[in-house]
């Protein structure tokens, strides 16, 4: 338990280090939004000062207060949930983020499980049948590796996109047909969801699959060598259950190691929403950086951070769970 | 590092294999090794003489390397006047990867675009090692409070997710796409945070080893043993970790460009060529959809073949920290002379001499 609460505590510092660069960076670089939205409001009629008082107020600058009043209100903003407000999309940045987030996270959880589990087991079997063919999926994983995650997006487009130029399985734009079908809780639209998830999580699984099946295969041949395989194995146990207890043991630092492993997906499912125009937080975060709203940026990168910590603090549990020596410790 | 394996000699070592010197980081000599060496040697090269040997400028636009399309309602026969659009040009002897519908050469701008692309992956992952080992090993041998500090501040730059907050960075410095030094310097500053967790994990088992205790008897300085003695012991990790980082720096640089965070090489100021500019122009003018293969395809294969070259040459280098991890480390031919099989069995896997005799001897380096 103590254990927990100290990566808890390592949590919530990067969570206020996330939050506190999120407010510095805006004030401590020239050219800041709020000069960026006067021009704009300029471009379109007059500003006097009452709207050039009103943008800061809209964006929280008020440069008559100290930065402490400021960094005060903004924290006290995010207690309550209120992020500011976009003006690109004309909305509270919270209620966009609430929308866009369910695509993120469902393609995001879907597709890194899986990823994780069926890397795990071909990581297991490739150590274990070391020498045999097997070993040719080694450059093949290395390769899968280094391939940008939006490469093989454009890549998989190409080959099973509808907009692409070869078999046309599989939607490869938007999150549903929005075109046919009505969101709400029918068939035809869940069905909808369910075909245009393919692609992307297809991409992410194999982009993300050559790591967990790299890290795995190395620390189960490292195990193996262990006095305890051998004893296991001089017991007479069944094979079977001699690599499930060499699987296991190897298995604790591909754990550790996945807060490494999910802020590396993180990063490749933005790019992935990108190329397929995927309705989440990566897609949104791309158009927000184009219209330059500075606080549609800041507001997303916020709940990235808190939702990868998340991912973090849940890895930390399923580890305590399932290695009892960190349960001793605690 | 226990290797309780059974050593195996081979019939006739290599002369010289044993001896020389014991600490240098010998790469064991496996096709995987030698197939990443290869592999970053040709990108290395084409990054210093790209510029020199690319047929154009990456910014020149020709007209007559496009083929103009007439848009359908225009031209004779109606009364809207003719309007055309262009299409890239396919491969050909004038251009070797044919061209984009810019009307710019595509194997130039790929040429021109492999200078920064390996010199911000170099640059960032230098700088993030600098920051590492400083970082880890100050931290891995000093321990108590300056440990705590510091592996608190790694630990937090870890947890928070790398690219998000290099492009809330990189959209804070817009002039960070114009230089190698910045835009290396910001990809560092989210990189340094993994090795620094692994050098400290290793320093830490190192801190009580004799010879170090020896040296501290002996009335040597923290900072000499620091770097006498705990540095030489930690190449193999901190090797390793240039090369993950390069990777990952690449990787980071190729996304900001492709985001659009790293400027544009005909804005003012001008941003530099690079992957992951050129696979931004593809995306952004549906080049897939367009059928241009020559265009989107080259750019992003480069920088799978250049991440791949790195991968291979870190699994020799993990192979070497760790013998077991190599692939029964016997050549067929080798293995059937001995009467062996490759397949390794349980707890016995054999391991060829010369690489323990390394191994042992760059550990065991008491005075």
């Amino acid at each position: 338990m103590r254990a927990l609460l100290r990566r808890l505590g390592v949590y919530l510092l990067a969570a206020w280090v996330a939050i506190t660069v999120s407010f510095l960076l805006p004030r401590a670089v020239p050219g800041n939004p709020v000069a960026g939205a006067i021009a704009r409001a300029q471009s379109s009629g007059i500003c006097n000062s009452f709207c050039v008082k009103a943008i800061e107020e809209q964006l929280g600058f008020n440069v008559h207060t100290s930065l402490w009043v400021q960094y005060v209100q903004y924290l006290g903003n995010l207690v309550h949930g209120n992020l500011g407000f976009s003006w690109s999309e004309n909305a509270q940045v919270t209620s966009l983020i609430v929308s866009y987030l369910p695509w993120t996270l469902g393609l995001l959880g879907v597709a890194t499980i899986m990823s994780f589990v069926v890397g795990t087991l071909i990581g297991v079997v490739m150590a274990w049948r070391r020498g045999s063919w097997l070993d040719w999926l080694m450059p093949a994983a290395t390769f899968f590796q280094a391939i940008p995650y939006f490469f093989l997006a454009l890549v998989l487009v190409l080959i099973f996109g509808e907009t692409g130029s070869l078999l046309k399985w599989f939607p490869s734009l938007y999150g549903f047909d929005i075109y046919g079908v009505d969101p709400g809780m029918n068939l035809p639209y869940i069905a909808s969801i369910l075909g245009h998830a393919v692609l992307p999580a297809l991409t992410v699984i194999l982009a993300s699959m050559g790591g967990f099946i790299l890290s795995m295969r190395n620390q189960m041949v490292t195990t193996m060598d262990e006095d305890f395989v051998l004893v296991a194995r001089a017991k007479g146990l069944r094979t079977g259950k001699v690599v499930w207890y060499a699987a296991r043991n190897a298995l604790l630092p591909c754990v550790s190691n996945f807060s490494v492993a999910i802020s590396i997906v993180v990063a490749g499912q933005i790019l992935v929403e990108i190329v397929f125009n995927y309705p989440g937080i990566g897609y949104h975060l791309y158009g927000a950086l184009g219209a330059l709203d500075y606080t549609l940026v800041q507001g997303i990168f916020v709940v990235i951070t808190l939702v990868v910590l998340a991912a973090n603090l849940l890895a930390d549990v399923v580890y305590v769970l399932i290695d009892p020596r960190a349960r001793q410790e605690a | 590092m226990a290797l309780n394996t059974t050593i195996l000699s081979e019939p006739n070592p290599p002369a010289g294999a044993a001896a020389g010197t014991p600490r240098a980081l010998r790469l064991p000599r496996s096709p995987k090794v030698i197939a990443g060496l290869v592999i970053l040697v040709v990108f290395a090269v084409v990054a210093v003489i790209g510029a020199w040997i690319a047929p154009y400028s990456p910014n020149l636009t020709n007209e007559s390397w496009v083929q103009h399309v007439l848009v359908a309602g225009t031209g004779p026969g109606t009364h809207i006047k003719a309007d055309y659009y262009p299409l890239p040009l396919p491969p050909s002897g004038a251009h070797w990867l044919g061209t984009t519908v810019f009307a710019q050469d595509v194997w130039s701008q790929l040429l021109v675009s492999t200078q920064a692309t390996v010199a911000v992956g170099l640059l960032a992952a230098a700088i993030s090692t600098a920051l590492s080992i400083i970082v880890g090993v100050t931290a891995g041998y000093l321990g108590g409070g300056a440990d705590e500090g510091l592996s608190l501040v790694g630990n937090v730059f870890l947890a928070i997710p790398g690219l998000p907050l290099l492009i809330v960075l990189a959209d804070y410095v817009p002039a960070a796409g114009t230089s190698i030094f910045l835009v290396s310097l910001i990809i560092a500053i989210t990189a340094w945070a993994y090795s620094s967790r692994v050098l400290r994990a290793q320093t830490l088992s190192l801190r009580n080893r004799d010879f170090v205790e020896a040296a501290r008897v002996s009335g040597e300085g923290r900072v000499r043993i620091i770097i006498v003695e705990i540095l030489p012991n930690l190449i193999p990790i901190v090797a390793a970790s240039f090369l993950f980082t390069t990777l990952y720096a690449i990787g980071a640089y190729v996304a900001i460009s492709f985001l659009g965070l790293a400027g544009s090489p005909t804005s003012s100021p001008p941003g530099l060529w690079n992957w992951g500019y050129m696979l931004r122009e593809t995306f952004a003018n549906d080049a897939v959809r367009g059928g241009w293969w020559w265009w989107w395809a080259p750019p992003g294969l480069c920088i799978a073949l250049l991440g791949t070259g790195l991968a291979l040459l870190n699994f020799g280098i993990d192979e070497f920290v760790n013998p077991r991890l190599r692939v029964a480390g016997l050549s067929r031919k080798a293995a059937r002379r001995l009467g062996i099989s490759r397949r390794p069995k349980l707890g016995l896997t054999p391991v060829v001499r010369r690489n323990v005799i390394n191994v042992t001897s760059a550990e065991s380096r008491t005075p």
